[in-house]
């Protein structure tokens, strides 16, 4: 028998996965539901942190602004101004806004690179948090707001899938992550997605061989931007609520240590990371006393052992263990 | 006589008084992206830190000198401590490991400051006898511990000017900063300057924070807020140039309190407009070399 690649096993674990993923509900654990769909819309976000810093090399510490843009874009919509409660209507509003906001953000922070990159990634973040933490127009003010019911899904009269039903809900955000990873997957195969991965590899390289490197960063950094948007508008669906602190920098730091939790540059390592995360937050909540204590020295004690992340970890034992040749 | 004059030069002392003192906090950050290549989001922790000695060495010596005096050694010591366990080895690391440490640090010193202070706001006193105000023209009065302040933060700055540009620590810290490879190879160890150099920081950080206690509230927080601005000043000075840190800061400090005069409006953005502007025209920052 033909030996099993290292792809294989990836795609055994993806079909794993998803199909653990939609037989979840039968087990009928409502409160764990709502977790579950909290941590794949949690994945949503890091894989769309993963396109920037995992494939095209730029470090982003601002990627909850688009997360909240996406929140913000259906709450304005829905409850703020009451303009529609469609899906059909607040979904593409919501992403082309996102789309909209970080063509311009990404003219100017693409300038920079390295340390500049992250800083001011953080500081365009802050003003998105000062805009819906201080413009009553656009819905800002500390506590955030509730809203009035979940988009509908109306075709011609007949309303498609009942999101206000808690289990096409959690069907509706799993839905949203497979389509967003087969888009990502397929954008990374794409020529353009390519260019962007030999822009991390090689920046000069690829500049000197022709290709309009910012115009591929900047691009890159729509689709993640529009790719988190999207998850911020499942977000504030599911909760029924936004707040200031969905663009909170915490926010970006969790993205970011998610995709070292879970590795970085392989779409899985956005899930692993969500999954970690969520469930060492809980588990230190649950059993110890100082949760950001056990966290934050977590992170730490990563940091400086386990750089690779939680994917690594097979691979470290391998060579740990395999055999002298 | 022009009314409106004593109320503009209120602004102005505030904007000096805000100004130097972002100034000691992004002096240090600047330096520590400079000659180490390090990026370290905790540094806002430093002036919490800072912050949270003042409050509770004055409640234990009944001194606010003698509080600061302590504070700054221990927080030297603090700084020497990370030196040495965490960030020494991250200096050869990406970035993003480096975010994500300083991060974790972040949530350690919250922890820390939550359980052994609490989570409310604080207030230090003024030491009795700077706790008097001037008097500015015919009506107003200005406050003289925030000119005191501004008058330390100059002392600093200026023994901060010799010691980087007249000695021989400041030399050598000065090569590390324009390139630390070709320092180390001509003999300068540049392991004793990054630790010093951080320390320096942490130590700058800490005594922004404690000097600034009795005229701001020592609230959980304080340290992100401080440190996004610093971040805002480092990227208009330029990484590694502390005179550009000065001049950012000052900018920075002027821009924020006049625009809350002028146009309350977009006060909070003024900052990061600039910052914007800064980075159509120099993404490098205005004193990069």
């Amino acid at each position: 028998m033909k030996p099993m690649t290292r792809n294989t096993y990836v795609y055994i674990l993806w079909a794993v996965f998803f199909i653990a993923l939609l037989l979840f509900p039968l087990l009928q654990l409502d409160f764990y539901s709502e977790m579950v769909s909290r941590i794949v819309i949690l994945t949503l976000f890091a894989v769309s942190l993963d396109l920037l810093v995992g494939y095209t090399g730029l470090v982003s510490f601002g990627h909850a602004a688009w997360f909240g843009v996406g929140a913000y874009g259906f709450a304005i919509l829905s409850t703020k101004y009451q303009v529609a409660d469609s899906l059909w209507v607040t979904l593409p509003v919501s992403l082309i806004a996102a789309a909209v906001l970080s063509c311009i953000v990404g003219f100017f922070v693409l300038r920079t690179r390295g340390i500049y990159f992250i800083m001011v990634t953080l500081a365009f973040a802050q003003v998105f948090y000062f805009l819906v933490h201080d413009v009553p127009a656009i819905g800002g003010s500390t506590d955030g707001m509730n809203l009035y019911g979940r988009p509908t899904m109306n075709i011609a009269g007949w309303d498609v899938i009942d999101l206000e039903n808690p289990l096409s809900m959690y069907y509706f955000i799993l839905a949203g992550l497979f389509v967003s990873l087969i888009f990502l997957w397929a954008f990374l195969r794409s020529p353009l997605g390519r260019a962007i991965q030999g822009i991390k590899a090689n920046e000069h390289r690829m500049l000197s061989v022709g290709f309009p490197v910012f115009k591929y960063k900047l691009i890159a950094f729509i689709v993640s931007s529009v790719l988190a948007a999207f998850a911020g508008y499942l977000f504030a669906v599911q909760s029924y609520g936004v707040n200031p602190e969905l663009l909170s920098w915490h926010k970006s730091a969790d993205a970011l240590l998610m995709l070292i939790l879970g590795g970085m540059g392989h779409l899985y390592g956005g899930i692993i990371g969500a999954f970690a995360l969520v469930l060492l937050k809980e588990l230190f909540m649950a059993y110890t006393d100082w949760w950001q204590m056990w966290l934050g020295t977590t992170i730490v004690l990563l940091v400086l052992f386990l750089p690779g992340g939680l994917v690594s970890v097979p691979h470290r034992l391998k060579t740990l263990l395999g055999r002298v040749s | 006589m022009d009314i409106s004059i004593g109320p503009l030069l209120i602004q102005a002392l505030n904007a000096i008084q805000y100004g130097l003192l972002l100034f000691l906090i992004a002096s240090g950050l600047t330096l520590i992206f400079g000659v180490m290549g390090v990026i370290n989001i905790a540094h806002g922790s430093f002036y919490m830190m800072g912050a949270y000695f003042a409050f509770t060495l004055t409640g234990l010596t009944g001194n606010f000198f003698i509080a600061v005096f302590i504070g700054a050694v221990l927080s030297v010591v603090v700084g020497l401590f990370l030196e040495w366990a965490l960030f020494s080895h991250l200096y050869k690391r990406n970035h993003l490991e480096q975010v994500l440490l300083s991060y974790g640090l972040i949530l350690i010193f919250e922890e820390i400051r939550s359980v052994t202070v609490g989570d409310s706001v604080h207030s230090v006193p003024i030491p009795s006898w700077l706790n008097f105000s001037i008097p500015l023209g015919e009506i107003m009065t200005y406050p003289f511990y925030r000119i005191f302040i501004s008058l330390v933060c100059i002392v600093i700055a200026i023994a901060l000017y010799i010691l980087i540009n007249k000695t021989r620590v400041g030399s050598m810290i000065r090569a590390g900063a324009s390139n630390s490879g070709m320092a180390e190879i001509l003999g300068v160890n540049i392991k004793i300057v990054n630790r010093l150099v951080f320390s320096l920081g942490v130590g700058l950080a800490a005594f922004a924070g404690m000097i600034n206690a009795p005229a701001s509230a020592v609230a959980p927080g304080m340290g992100m807020e401080v440190l996004i601005v610093s971040f805002v000043v480092v990227v208009i000075g330029g990484i590694g140039s502390v005179w550009g840190a000065l001049f950012a800061a000052m900018v920075i400090a002027f821009a924020d309190t006049f625009g809350s005069v002028f146009f309350p409006q977009v006060a909070s953005m003024l900052t990061y407009i600039i910052m914007a502007l800064v980075l159509l025209w120099r993404p490098d920052g205005l004193f990069k070399r």
